[in-house]
């Protein structure tokens, strides 16, 4: 799976310092047009941009398969439900998942095709678990030519904001996007550090807040005023963890929304959500949505035992895709997330 | 949103109120319903099925409350056995015999390590310790630092040799600590450890000989309560590797129902000795086990509400009060036994605070002022006792007697008794067994509370339709009722809570 993404064609790329102010103003934006869909082509006139493919990457190798010790028969699929519960799929979207998987061998085995063996069963398994995580959205939002395209990067404490925005800074800078990143955690002891080396080791500029404890929206306002005078095609912004029941917070990260699009428009709301996370990751995925309009998810620490099934609910539920996986402490342990990849790794197909 | 368990187990029971003992089959309709809410709540399926075993067998057996409709009975079970799990080997942090008592933290990236150990050690300085915390994560970036801010932030000294970001061995760092402490008479050491997974042996290995470098008299291992099901996997492989005598649960202050403190619990059998519930480093307490279990249950403290209005309130009375209702004699002096009924149940504040639910109208409860109830009261007490019984006598000039005598104005007396009237009305309705219309009525303390809980007594006397079979169930619509409210709707608005006072 190879997106292909747009960024604004540098008119002197060997001038160093020159503070380029691409010509905003004979640019026509249409608003309309950015419903974004893998293939959607740039608003901004191609002329001014240039093509960009990201290094291929595959989340295949960290993903581990459910069915290491399960039988799995037609006859007998309250084990299949159970292991779905194990993955954190919930006990109803297990229910349903098994529903159709029945559903369909059923269909399958009238057509005197047989769909007994439990190889049948697994690709149906991993037919029903593509279609329902499959979203026409899940391309990141970097084709429509707005840059800096302001990605911001929102979660709860501890499942791995700063390690994702280094990874994908990292990725997006291999690509050849010019990545800037606003530290906007300032709450949370050495946070800005704890980027600055990620943006160190990615090869990102990073916008500090000028003081401790500064205001984190004042942060996000500075970063993206710096994105846009320096041209730069990629502003990630990183906040602070927050626990989706605390307003105060809350409040504060569509406050950051809005000193940010006084400026320029947000292209991604990203999630972040730990795969072990369990059924409160649906009541995470919810409030962030409402609050901070989220568009996409980023399921990380998917090397591990867990499996991350919470992401299946909130794609039925809310509607928002998972658009990149994190598998792995390296920082190219990082890719777009894929459903089928997704399916045929836990399936173990 | 399915409503929480109390709710679902009433749908169950409906057909069952009258019922004293339980079948198998009833059981197992219920422990259906809860082996969902256990799920729901993320305790681990192996958990939940050796859980609603243990809880089936002792339904089955003859423990058959009087007290509590069945139901209640087996979520009576549930809870105890929850209790149990969570609490079973309750203990205090162990200190070791000569200082320093070493506490290494294990756990997952992300689980809340480092600010664990701020808290931890600011906690035992507050208790006279001289703690010091030593920097043993040099993985993750700027890990180091971090543990260095949250020291200086609670004046805490910290141990940190090496510069981290993959820099240095973890392993002579801690050995060094030990050393380091016992030179400089420090009392503890909280060995801060990197996040690992529990399938990373390199990583396993490394924490294992962390530990026996150090020699911890506690290894804690750090738990996120928004964990999933791979919270039993997690805590065998670092039981397991690294050898766990304690467990800590995080990030509690957030709205998961932390059913991995049961998993943890129940597969490692050892204790959680603290919760973590906040951003401040003061935001730190011992496990209470009975907290955990209602809230994995998502049951409010509903089992304490039964016994208190069990206890206090008078069977007899309550049968009295009913009959008067449906006679339609129900005067101000019946108004005022049932507030006092009410009194002695404690304060109205904590009786809300107790049901499921009431999380939701914490707002009212804040505004509300208890001390209304006196001043409603006070104008009672200043009625003569013909007033009290016929409030039709209440003519102007009484009425600005009885403000001068219970020192409030007319105004006042006035909304009393309108407010009584049209309880009066509703409360006639419902005894009669009518469906009462009440969308944005300003009930009265008390009423509905008390009621329910007399009600409750008189099984199988009083069908009422919709109404909810379980006292603090019903309580609860009430007193949404008295909010104002159609149960299980948020409150809205904020206005005179009870519609007390104007």
């Amino acid at each position: 799976m190879a997106f292909q993404f747009w960024k604004r064609k540098r008119q002197e790329p060997a001038a160093v310092e020159v503070v380029e102010q691409p010509a905003q103003n004979d640019i026509s934006v249409d608003v309309n047009a950015t419903s974004a869909t893998t293939t959607s082509s740039p608003s901004v006139s191609s002329s001014e941009l240039e093509a960009i493919v990201l290094p291929q990457r595959s989340a295949r190798k960290g993903i581990r398969s459910l069915f290491s010790r399960i039988k799995f028969d037609l006859e007998n699929l309250e084990d299949l439900e159970d292991t779905l519960i194990q993955a954190d799929f919930g006990v109803d979207a297990s229910a349903a998942i098994v529903a159709s998987v029945k559903e369909i061998a059923k269909k399958t085995s009238a057509k005197k095709t047989s769909a007994k063996t439990e190889d049948d069963l697994k690709k149906i398994l991993v037919e029903v678990l593509t279609q329902n995580l499959e979203n026409k959205d899940k391309a990141l939002n970097l084709s429509d030519g707005n840059t800096p395209y302001v990605l911001l990067v929102v979660g709860v404490n501890g499942v791995g904001k700063t390690t994702t925005i280094g990874k994908l800074s990292k990725w997006l800078v291999q690509g050849g996007f010019q990545v800037m990143i606003g530290a906007a955690d300032t709450f949370r002891a050495a946070a800005v550090d704890q980027v600055a080396t990620w943006a160190e080791r990615a090869g990102a500029n990073l916008i500090r807040p000028k003081t401790e404890g500064q205001d984190p929206a004042s942060v996000a306002f500075e970063a993206t005023e710096a994105a846009v005078n320096s041209g730069a095609d990629v502003l990630i912004i990183d906040t602070a963890g927050r626990l989706q029941n605390k307003a105060d917070l809350m409040h504060e990260l569509d406050k950051i929304r809005r000193v940010v699009e006084k400026q320029a428009k947000i292209a991604e709301v990203l999630l972040v959500i730990d795969a072990t996370t369990g059924q409160n990751g649906l009541a995470q995925a919810k409030a962030f949505a409402e609050v901070a309009k989220v568009t996409g998810v980023v399921l990380t620490k998917l090397d591990g035992t867990a499996k991350g099934g919470i992401v299946y609910s909130i794609q039925q539920e809310l509607g928002i895709p998972v658009k990149l996986v994190g598998v792995g402490e390296g920082i190219d342990d990082f890719s777009f997330f894929d459903a089928q990849e997704f399916a045929k790794g836990l399936v173990g197909q | 949103m399915f409503g929480n368990l109390s709710d679902r187990l009433i749908e169950t029971f409906k057909n069952l109120r009258s019922k004293g003992k339980l079948s198998p089959a009833d059981i197992d309709a219920t422990l259906r319903e809860i082996r969902r809410a256990l799920l729901e709540a993320d305790v681990a399926l192996e958990v939940v099925k050796n859980f609603t075993m243990a809880v089936r067998d002792r339904a089955l057996g003859d423990e058959v409350s009087k007290a509590l409709n069945p139901a209640q009975q087996v979520v009576q079970i549930v809870n105890e056995e929850l209790v149990k799990i969570l609490g079973g080997e309750q203990r205090k942090l162990s200190f070791a015999k000569t200082a320093p008592t070493v506490i290494m933290l294990a756990g997952l990236q992300g689980s809340g390590k480092t600010t664990l150990a701020g808290k931890l050690a600011k906690w035992l300085k507050d208790q006279g310790q001289t703690p010091i915390l030593v920097a043993a994560d040099l993985q993750r970036p700027n890990a180091v630092n971090q543990l260095q801010v949250v020291g200086e932030r609670i004046d805490v000294p910290v141990f940190a040799p090496e510069p981290g970001n993959g820099v240095g061995n973890p392993v002579s760092v801690a050995k060094d600590s030990i050393k380091h402490a016992k030179q400089k008479m420090f009392s503890v050491v909280i060995v801060d450890t990197a996040g690992r997974l529990g399938i990373d042996e390199e990583l396993m290995t490394q924490a294992k000989d962390i530990r026996k470098a150090v020699d911890p008299d506690e290894v804690l291992f750090v738990i996120d309560s928004m964990i999933g099901q791979d919270a039993v996997n997690v805590a065998k492989a670092f039981d397991d590797g690294v050898g766990i005598t304690g467990v800590v649960l995080t990030k509690l202050d957030g709205d998961a129902r932390g059913g991995a403190a049961l998993s943890v619990a129940s597969v490692t059998g050892k204790p959680i000795l603290f919760a973590s519930n906040g951003e401040g480093m003061d935001a730190f307490e011992p496990f209470y086990p009975d907290r955990m279990a209602s809230r994995i249950l998502d049951m409010g403290d509903v089992l304490t509400l039964i016994e208190q209005t069990q206890k206090n309130f008078d069977e007899a009375e309550a049968r009295a009060m009913a009959e008067k209702l449906a006679k339609d004699t129900f005067t101000l002096e019946d108004f005022l036994d049932q507030m006092q009924q009410l009194k002695k149940m404690g304060s109205l504040k904590s009786m809300l605070a107790m049901m499921p639910g009431a999380a939701q109208m914490r707002n009212q409860l804040e505004n509300f002022d208890e001390r209304e109830i006196d001043r409603t009261e006070a104008i009672i007490r200043s009625m003569t006792p013909a007033e009290r019984r016929q409030p039709k006598l209440l003519n102007g000039s009484r009425r600005s007697r009885i403000a001068k005598g219970s020192g409030m104005t007319v105004t006042d007396v006035n909304s009393l008794v309108n407010r009584f009237e049209q309880a009066a009305k509703m409360m006639k309705t419902v005894a009669k067994g009518g469906v009462p219309q009440m969308p944005g009525m300003p009930g009265m303390p008390g009423m509905g509370v008390g009621f329910a809980g007399g009600k409750a007594k008189s099984k199988g006397k009083d069908k009422k339709g919709s109404k909810s079979g379980n006292p603090a169930k019903r309580a609860a619509e009430e007193a949404a009722r008295a909010l104002g409210q159609k149960p299980g709707e948020a409150p809205s608005g904020s206005g005179s809570a009870f519609g007390l006072g104007k």
